[in-house]
């Protein structure tokens, strides 16, 4: 069973969560980013029904280890499908929503052939490191997106605050946990210390997002060339 | 060696959008107008400057807290802790470096010093709403 320090960070990420819903419903928000809520929504479903799997089996158990990197890589699919909504944001008044649609779908369709390849291929070694290998290319390819999307936010110089501010979180987040496995492949002796990064880190999105929903309004404007680490 | 290359991108990446996010929660509180108040308190007569923001975050720990800033608050706090690293270590020996930490430090101690006007603030609102109790 997890420890209490588990506990509270697992009771924290979820009330993040909800606040997250609660904020973008009260702020008449959820449909304007309905796949940010999806996604939300998905990471909630999925740390209830893993939270009935622990509860059942044990942590230690093979079914909770499959259903948690099951979810954990749907969830990543769920995560790509909000970041391509965000793409639409800011290449939808080009016209070129058409293209970021086709793109996108051939990206979903890729990423799941090539997990479900990859899985079916190794069914045994899913609880071994190749889960966190998976983990790790499935994060990398969400931080080359997101870096991909704010080169773009630059480039078209994309001033919505709120589009901003998710972008840049989930830039953070998916660099966070790519590092994070990544570290893991190249030593294994730190995989403790991701099993207590991994939570905190999944706490930051939805604090960081709600905080955006909650202190900027769709008119919020900033200028995006000003947050540049170096100013060209 | 892949895992080594994705580890050290995406460090790198990690930092960048930091940074950048960092950059964005201030950004949306230096149009905000200093009230004379938070001026006198402050004793800051125009701009802060990076060595500001220890004094004004002592002064924050005096008001009562708006939870709404805590988030924030943390993040610039951690990335002044990262400037100060960056500043007494490897800017150092690299000027142009030093004079850009010493820019973002200045920054943080804005948003520091807007964050105690907005708390000043709240404390007189909260007093208001007594007095008429």
């Amino acid at each position: 069973m997890p420890g209490p320090m588990a506990t509270v960070i697992w009771l924290v990420g979820t009330a993040l969560e909800l606040a997250f819903v609660v904020c973008s419903v009260a702020r008449n928000s959820f449909f304007k980013y309905f796949f940010l809520n999806l996604y939300i929504l998905a990471v909630l479903t999925s740390s209830i029904g893993r939270c009935i799997f622990l509860q059942t089996f044990g942590l230690e158990s093979d079914q909770y280890r499959y259903v948690y990197f099951y979810t954990d890589a749907l969830l990543t699919l769920a995560l790509y499908v909000a970041l391509i909504s965000l793409y639409s944001r800011v290449f939808g008044a080009l016209g070129m929503g058409k293209y970021v649609r086709l793109i996108s779908v051939l990206l979903l369709l890729g990423t799941s052939l090539f997990s479900y390849a990859v899985v079916a291929q190794s069914e045994d070694r899913l609880v071994t490191n190749f889960a966190y290998e998976l983990s790790q290319n499935l994060y990398f390819v969400g931080l080359v997106l997101t870096y991909i999307l704010w080169g773009a936010v630059v480039k078209l110089r994309e001033s919505r605050t709120r589009v901003v501010q998710f972008i840049l979180a989930l830039g953070v987040y998916f660099s966070a946990y790519a590092a994070s496995y990544a570290l893991v492949n190249l030593a294994s002796k730190y995989s403790v210390v991701v099993q207590i990064l991994a939570p905190v880190i999944s706490c930051l999105l939805p604090l960081s997002w709600t905080m955006t929903m909650w202190r900027h309004s769709e008119e919020s404007r900033l200028i995006p060339a000003q947050l540049l680490a170096v100013q060209r | 060696m892949m895992a080594s290359l994705i580890f050290v991108v995406s460090v790198v990446t990690l930092l960048m959008f930091f940074v950048s996010y960092c950059r964005s929660l201030m950004a949306s509180s230096s149009r905000h107008p200093l009230s004379r108040e938070v001026r006198d308190v402050t004793g800051i007569p125009a701009l802060p400057t990076g060595k500001d923001f220890v004094r004004v975050t002592q002064l924050l720990q005096l008001c009562p807290e708006r939870p709404e800033d805590r988030p924030g608050l943390r993040a610039v706090n951690l990335y002044y802790d990262i400037l100060s690293l960056v500043q007494n270590s490897i800017a150092r020996l690299i000027p142009s470096l030093r004079e850009w930490t010493e820019q973002e430090l200045a920054g943080c101690a804005s948003f520091a010093v807007v964050v105690l006007d907005r708390r000043i603030a709240f404390s007189r609102e909260i007093l208001a709403q007594q007095d008429e109790i």
